[in-house]
């Protein structure tokens, strides 16, 4: 019943999570797997915190999951892993992009942004922090940074036999294929070595 | 294992609409609201077949798709849960007549308030209206539910509600999808006795009403929607909708299942079959006891909402823990240090000068010791009400500012509470039932002020056209509405349009409406910041500056232009002085007006 692979994608309105999970979900649908995906939308234009889960296997009957259920938690921001790290499974993966963004409250400077954010994770559970922002930029554009963070997934997920590289040509824009592929390929290369 | 590789992957949203396109479905109207708006975005893409339209409001969409099922269409209205209380007065009249071509209406509740102002379920108005109720619970049901919908819809004679959570509409599976069926217009043919509902043709069809449920009861029994799973009998679960999901993921083939897709009526014999022949019986539903109620009413004893929650959505951790008292093991961790991350307005949204300003004058007013009250709306200036603008009171549901505004003023005035009322709706709010509020205002003689906060597009529920965009769903040029016009229409002598990002303009326009002892209107106009702006627009809505920068020789670090709440200005707390992030500033100038010292200045973008 259980070979069931749950993946959990969070981070912060605008950041990209979406695309991530739609080349993901394609290329799990034609890799033959039962695909369930599952957003909320709503208020993700607003800069509020996003969540998507998406989980594959032989038969998937939830779209979602609850506490305790991620394989692999894919964190966009630094932050946001940790406010869903109840989610994760204690034998799961995070993959944490080393990056801050700052909520209303910590802007409003109410409240700080919290302090070893990568450490209190690599205490806790299986972690990889990536600089994907700072890649992405050096790769010509720093919102390539899901597609790093998706290379890492890959690999992390044990995905690399998939052919991911024509699902992300056929779901980006033209002029932004290399630039994904790029930094996908990138990606990859982080958890290999 | 490997599938057909015809299986798409696609939303609850996206396989409804497919399936009502494939039924010959000819006629679409909505009001969008989360979590239904891309059924009619969806379908609106047939643009050869399917007219699809955004009405004003629900009660019109649905209305529009009454007239186009007995013009002889297949037609389908769709709208969150709360669009069906707007909707209700023609969908159970209509229940009376029944439909010449077929006609579903989507009800697409959301458990949990993810985006909506309260948690109704829907499922009870099958039975209140007395119609047939379908509940899919993943995208190839509600594909191959939506056709069926419209056979049972003509086969009856009776309008369909189909009922959908944002789970099942928001979450995308795999659907094999077949042909449009080409279904010819059936003739319109005047029939009084069955399409005019006046007392004695009602009277006769409320009888024809209840012999229509006695067929679909029958019905009930045998649709293949309603369906047993026979495994392990010590125990059997009674589910419908995303629970059945949830149910399997929890008990497997440990139990035995009667998964529900046709939930009214529901089958009576089917249930005390099912129920005879397993152990314990567990019912497991979303929200209300809708089934548990109905299965206790027929003498049979269950397990339900005295152990699964009735409020908020479930999930199959939460079930778990209800019936089989399972924790999963987790990483504990002390999450606290983690602050919210709320939604804010944007950069550059042209409601935060408004309710700036309007934060301003009434902190004005409180010195004055007059007092206020801001009715809100629904929509993104909803947020308005957040700290740090914290410009409203009140916000009860679409439409209502100006009318609820109006109730309180009146009550003001008379009891001389010295008290004034400033309503803000949106445009789509204004078209959607913020008229008639502001024509009691008008009627009923209150000072009430109205602010129409026009960002020209539909924002919270992501970009939608509107009466007055000028455009229509499937991108048709039209008509543009004017508000300033249907204002003064009905009645409203002072009107004044503003730019909202002139906070001197929006204070002047404030201030001369408390001096009024009229109704009031004023319309705000600036484009939504994420709105693709059409050629015009682009001349009419220069933006102020690329960006902005904080002269840091300057800045005192006296923290007001943190007031405006805006996303792209932080306050650096080592240093004490605020920040503007060049990339997210928009060039929106509020804080730069906001600011005493003239320490924020323009600047250039730094390209990425
Ligand atoms: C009866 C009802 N229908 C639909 C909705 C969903 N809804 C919430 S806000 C909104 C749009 C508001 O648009 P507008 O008034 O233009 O304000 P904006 O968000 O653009 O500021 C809609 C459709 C709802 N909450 N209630």
């Amino acid at each position: 019943m259980r070979e069931v692979t749950n993946v959990m994608l969070v981070g912060v309105g605008g950041q990209g999570t979406i695309l991530v999970s739609s080349v993901l979900s394609k290329g799990l649908v034609a890799a033959g797997h039962d695909v369930k995906m599952s957003e909320v939308h709503g208020m993700a234009q607003r800069g509020g915190s996003v969540t998507t889960q998406v989980r594959f296997g032989e038969k998937v009957h939830s779209p979602i999951i609850g506490r305790g259920g991620a394989d692999v938690l894919v964190s966009f921001e630094a932050m946001e892993a940790l406010r869903w790290i109840e989610f994760v499974k204690p034998t799961g993966k995070v993959i944490v992009n080393d990056q801050q963004i700052p909520s209303a409250p910590i802007l409003a400077g109410r409240r700080d942004y919290p302090v070893g954010v990568i450490d209190m994770l690599k205490s806790k559970v299986t972690t990889t922090a990536i600089k994907a922002t700072d890649i992405a930029t050096q790769l010509g554009n720093p919102r390539a940074m899901n597609m790093v963070l998706f290379g890492a997934l890959v690999e992390a997920a044990g995905l690399g036999d998939v052919e991911w590289e024509p699902i992300i040509a056929s779901t980006v824009k033209a002029a932004f294929v290399a630039l994904n592929v790029n930094a996908y390929r990138a990606g990859r290369r982080l958890m290999v070595h | 294992m490997i599938r057909s590789n015809s299986a798409l992957l696609m939303s609850g949203n996206e396989a409804a609409a497919r399936g009502a396109y494939d039924a010959g479905v000819s006629f679409a109207a909505a009001y969008p609201g989360t979590p239904s708006t891309e059924i009619l975005e969806s379908i609106a893409l047939y643009k050869d077949d399917v007219m699809a339209e955004w009405a004003p409001n629900e009660k019109v969409a649905l209305e529009s798709a009454i007239g186009a099922s007995i013009a002889g269409a297949r037609a389908l209205s769709a709208m969150k849960m709360v669009g069906v209380n707007v909707a209700a007065d023609p969908l159970f009249s209509y229940a009376y007549c029944g439909v010449n071509g077929g006609l579903v209406l989507v009800s697409a509740d959301d458990p949990s308030l993810h985006s909506s102002q309260n948690e109704q379920d829907n499922r009870f108005y099958a039975p209140f209206a007395k119609i047939p109720m379908l509940e899919p619970s993943d995208s190839q049901e509600c594909y191959e539910m939506m056709r069926s919908a419209y056979a049972i819809s003509e086969s009856f004679d009776t309008p369909v509600l189909f009922r959908m959570t944002t789970r099942v509409c928001h979450s995308k599976s795999l659907v094999t999808p077949s042909r449009r069926s080409e279904v010819p217009l059936r003739p319109y043919v005047k029939n009084l006795d069955k399409f005019d509902l006046v007392p004695a043709v009602s009277r006769r069809l409320r009888l024809e009403l209840e012999a229509r449920m006695e067929k679909l009861a029958e019905f009930s029994e045998t649709c293949d929607f309603n369906r047993t799973e026979w495994h392990d009998r010590t125990i059997g679960v009674v589910t419908s909708g995303i629970a059945y999901q949830y149910a399997r993921e929890v008990f497997g083939d440990g139990a035995s299942y009667l998964k529900l897709g046709f939930t009214n009526p529901l089958p009576k014999k089917l249930i005390a079959d099912f129920a005879s022949k397993v152990g314990t019986l567990y019912v497991i539903e979303e929200l209300e006891p809708y089934l548990e109620n109905h299965i206790r009413r027929l003498g049979i004893t269950c397990i339900g909402k005295e152990k699964i929650p009735a409020v908020y959505e479930l999930n199959p951790d939460i079930v778990a823990r209800a019936l089989l008292g399972t924790e999963p093991p987790v990483i504990s961790c002390d999450t606290s240090v983690v602050p919210p991350r709320p939604p804010v307005l944007c950069a550059g949204c042209p409601h935060r000068g408004f309710f700036a300003e309007l934060g301003k004058i009434t902190t004005r007013l409180d010195a004055k010791r007059q007092k206020y009250m801001i009715a809100g709306d629904i929509g993104c200036y909803g947020l308005g009400g957040a700290d740090p603008l914290n410009a409203m009171d009140l916000c009860i549901c679409m439409g209502s500012a100006p009318s609820v505004g109006h109730g309180a003023q009146k009550v003001f005035n008379k009891f001389d509470a010295n008290t004034r009322v400033i309503a803000t709706l949106g445009d789509s709010t204004f078209f959607h039932t913020g008229i008639p509020a502001l024509i009691d205002i008008v009627y009923n003689r209150s000072n009430t002020i109205t602010c129409i906060l026009d960002n020209r597009i539909t924002g919270m529920t992501g970009q939608q056209d509107n009466p007055h965009t000028g455009f229509t769903l499937q991108g048709e040029p039209t008509k543009e509405l004017s508000i300033e016009a249907v204002v003064r229409a009905v009645g409203v002598d002072h009107v004044r349009v503003i730019n909202p990002m002139r906070l001197e303009e929006v204070d002047e326009a404030l201030e001369e409406a408390l001096r009024l002892d009229e109704p009031s209107v004023i319309i705000t106009r600036w484009p939504c910041v994420l709105k693709k702006k059409t050629e015009e627009e682009k001349v009419e809505f220069r933006p102020y500056a690329e960006c902005f920068r904080i002269d840091a020789e300057v800045c005192n670090g006296c923290g007001l232009c943190m007031q405006v709440g805006c996303p792209a200005i932080s306050l650096d707390r080592a240093t004490g002085r605020t920040r503007i992030d060049p990339i997210a500033c928009n060039g929106c100038s509020v804080c730069e007006q906001t600011c005493n010292f003239g320490a924020i200045i323009r600047a250039e973008r730094q390209h990425a």
